[in-house]
């Protein structure tokens, strides 16, 4: 029974967690491809921007979580969206923008976000130092150990706040999306443009603000999966860079275009990324008398230095195979 | 008829000279010289670019991976030989294991065949992902030990001990069959994808130099690489950087005279066409994904030797140096500041961008103690103790910055590609 605890909290919990992250950084991607037409690769570096101004915020009010009994950095996240959102609908405004109006080939577009990247980057390490960082000033993470009511099992599954609220937040973001899309008219002009988007502006819709909506979910969604990672992790101003991988990953393998494609997409990266770091000896070993052969101490697919290759490889095996991914998105 | 010499591109080239004339006066020549050179290195990496992106349009954002294989195959070929690994039982090991690889490369390549065999798709898949699963355990746990004894006792294999040509032209080699695994996969989609995949792949490059010990040494680094003229212990710094400095020249000359031939030939016309308009260039049937992947394996090649000439002159192999700011980005910055597609522009952008990076360190560093020092003596106050190593990320920003700046307000370069119209 150990062992399936220890499975549990290696693979299950840790892939939700992470798998909540690349989808919630997924979905963002897939809606600026899908209506803007160009690969963001400044949107891990978003995520990193959330999380820096829930760190800076939470310094500045320490006592606000305890009050409540959540972490400060939680309390804080409307006001972090709300800033990394209008950081992202100014950046727009200052860098993309031009170039959009200009009619630039769309991958000019895409090295002015990578020049964005670079500049994101500098001014954080400017601002916050090269380090890493923890999220909590006056509180401390909360870690639940559940026991499992099994005679066989004596080590305790391991949850911690911010997972528990992640999972939470996400499942109420997924509502949330599925009925502004649906449902508002705002989430409909969204839609015919990601489809159409001289249909839709000949159509009398106002493509400014879809793309300036557009901006404002992406950089809200960045920042609360910024915020949560850095809490459950720690803040360190190079989180993008592990990030950005395997949220194009996501975003491709789902379908670009299609928002529940990336949060598939996202789950799919994450549980491969842990099921392929995971240790499989350790499953193995009550049968280990069984076993035709002797049980290696580790029995990992990929040892963990080399994690970033598994959305690597899923991301090119979905383009030889099937291009449009898994929920048939565009193929742009 | 007398050759007319454009005003701005004169201007531009005797600025050039100024400043470098400047960073030798100041820094001393042996200084200067040595940036010299790592700038014609730069410039063989920077022309591999300029024809990846301004001949034909393509993105590549993993410049440092490819760089970095150079190096490392400088490195592999062009060490000295380490004799007490392979007069060992290990070398027999260790070509085991490769024998290893090459019977699961040659099974996979087979069952991907199974299809000829009218096999049904849903046997087919199953099939192969059991095989492909099956070979990759095989082959990883047929290295694991091996690789691990060799650290153990012998620190890793040691290079070859072939001459440093033979280093540079296998490194060329390397990137471009990196550059056609990925090319072959993502030329066919849109270009984004092919961002993602270079980026990707030149993380993945890094990770396996950096965590490979028994080939690498991994961030233990490996030196000094042997040079291909006399080093200075023996002529001195200044004359055994200025020889280095000639053997890239040359190669730079024969490189820009052969890229100059093939962009005003019919293949550059092509290219251009296609990079211009791809659906009329494919409507008069030149095969446009073919084409695409040509240029891009020459481009990935010119990194490639661009990469190993640098980490020879630098003689340490450090898989750890290689970093997507100072290997991708400012290569970029070279390009498009230059001049993509005009291979003069792009060699200017090469020296000049390198020799404004060089400088901005010192001056950084001497703005900001003055800052800090101020701030002390009116302000009282107190610099945080990483301040030097934050601000030094402000050259992160600006080249950020600059990036954006060009593409909007510049994106032909200061060196703009001409176009000869023939009427």
């Amino acid at each position: 029974m150990n062992e399936l605890v220890f499975f549990i909290n290696n693979v299950v919990i840790s892939g939700l967690t992470i798998g909540s992250i690349y989808a919630l950084g997924a979905v963002g991607i897939t809606l600026i491809f899908s209506i803007l037409r160009f690969a963001h690769f400044a949107h891990a570096d978003l995520m990193t921007l959330g999380a820096f101004f829930a760190f800076f915020l939470t310094s500045l009010f320490p006592a606000a979580g305890p009050a409540i009994g959540l972490p400060t950095a939680f309390v804080m996240l409307p006001l972090a969206m709300a800033l990394t959102a209008l950081s992202a609908v100014y950046i727009d405004k200052a860098f993309y923008k031009p170039l959009r109006s200009h009619g630039v080939k769309p991958i000019v577009i895409v090295m002015a976000s990578l020049g964005v990247t670079l500049m994101l980057q500098g001014l954080i390490r400017m601002f916050m130092g090269t380090s890493a960082r923890s999220m909590y000033i006056d509180d401390r993470k909360g870690i639940h150990r559940i026991e499992l009511p099994f005679e066989l099992a004596n080590r305790p599954v391991v949850l911690t706040d911010p997972q528990i609220l992640l999972i939470l937040l996400l499942i109420v973001i997924v509502i949330a999306l599925h009925l502004f899309l649906t449902r508002t008219r705002l989430g409909k002009a969204m839609r015919a443009m990601s489809d159409n988007p001289d249909l839709a502006r000949v159509s009398g819709i106002n493509t400014d603000t879809v793309v300036k909506v557009t901006w404002i979910i992406a950089g809200s969604l960045a920042a609360i999966a910024g915020t949560l990672l850095s809490l459950d992790v720690s803040l360190k101003p190079d989180l993008s860079f592990h990030l950005l991988l395997p949220i194009f990953a996501a975003a491709i393998v789902g379908g670009v275009g299609h928002p529940y494609g990336a949060l598939a997409g996202g789950f799919v990266i994450g549980f491969a990324e842990t099921l392929s770091v995971f240790n499989w000896a350790v499953i193995l070993r009550p049968w280990r008398d069984y076993l035709w052969f002797d049980l290696p101490a580790n029995m990992a697919f990929v040892s963990s230095e080399y994690k970033i290759t598994v959305p690597f490889f899923i991301l090119l095996a979905i383009l030889v195979w099937r291009p449009t991914g898994l929920f048939k998105g565009k193929v742009l | 008829m007398l050759m007319k010499l454009p005003m701005k591109e004169t201007l531009l080239m005797v600025a050039l000279a100024v400043a470098v004339l400047l960073l030798i006066q100041v820094m001393g020549t042996a200084y200067g010289v040595r940036v010299l050179v790592e700038a014609s290195c730069y410039a063989i990496i920077a022309l591999g670019l300029t024809i990846q992106w301004g001949y034909a349009g393509l993105f590549n954002a993993g410049i440092m991976g490819f760089v970095a294989l150079g190096g490392f195959s400088a490195m592999l070929l062009t060490f000295p030989v380490n004799q007490s690994f392979w007069e060992s039982e290990l070398s027999g090991e260790l070509g085991m294991a490769f024998l290893k690889l090459f019977a699961a490369i040659a099974l996979v390549a087979a069952v991907l065949q199974l299809h000829r065999l009218s096999v049904p798709r849903s046997i087919r898949v199953p099939i192969i992902l059991m095989v492909l699963a099956t070979l990759y355990l095989w082959v990883v746990n047929g290295f694991a030990p091996v690789s691990q004894s060799i650290v153990s006792q012998y620190g890793f294999i040691g290079g070859f001990g072939l001459p440093v040509w033979a280093g540079w032209l296998v490194g060329g080699v390397l990137a471009g069959g990196v550059a056609y695994f990925i090319g072959h996969i993502c030329l066919g989609l849109r270009s984004d994808y092919l961002a993602i995949a270079t980026l990707g792949v030149a993380e993945i490059i890094k990770a396996f130099l950096k965590n490979s010990d028994w080939l690498t040494r991994g961030t233990l680094t490996v030196s000094p690489l042997p040079w291909p003229v006399p080093g200075a212990g023996e002529v001195g710094f200044v004359m055994a950087r200025s020889l280095y400095l000639s053997v890239t020249a040359v190669l730079i000359a024969i490189i820009f005279y052969l890229l100059h031939r093939a962009y005003n030939g019919p293949w550059g016309r092509m290219m251009r066409a296609i990079r211009d308009n791809e659906l009329s260039s494919s409507a008069m049937g030149k095969d446009v994904n073919q084409r695409r992947l040509e240029v891009f394996i020459l481009g990935c090649v010119l990194m490639g030797i661009g990469g190993a000439a640098l980490a020879t002159f630098n003689g340490i192999f450090d898989p750890n140096g290689y970093l997507p700011l100072n290997h991708t980005f400012l290569v970029w910055v070279m390009v498009i500041l230059g001049g993509p597609g005009n291979n003069l522009g792009t060699l200017f952008g090469a020296v000049f961008v390198y020799v404004i990076w060089v400088m901005s360190e010192p001056v950084a560093l001497f703005i900001l103690n003055s800052i800090s020092y101020l701030g002390d003596l009116w302000f009282a106050w107190e610099a945080p103790s990483d301040f030097t190593s934050r601000a030094l990320q402000a050259r992160v920003f600006t080249i950020g910055l600059i990036i954006t700046l060009v593409l909007r307000y510049a994106p032909n370069g200061l060196f703009p590609e001409k176009v000869q119209h023939h009427h």
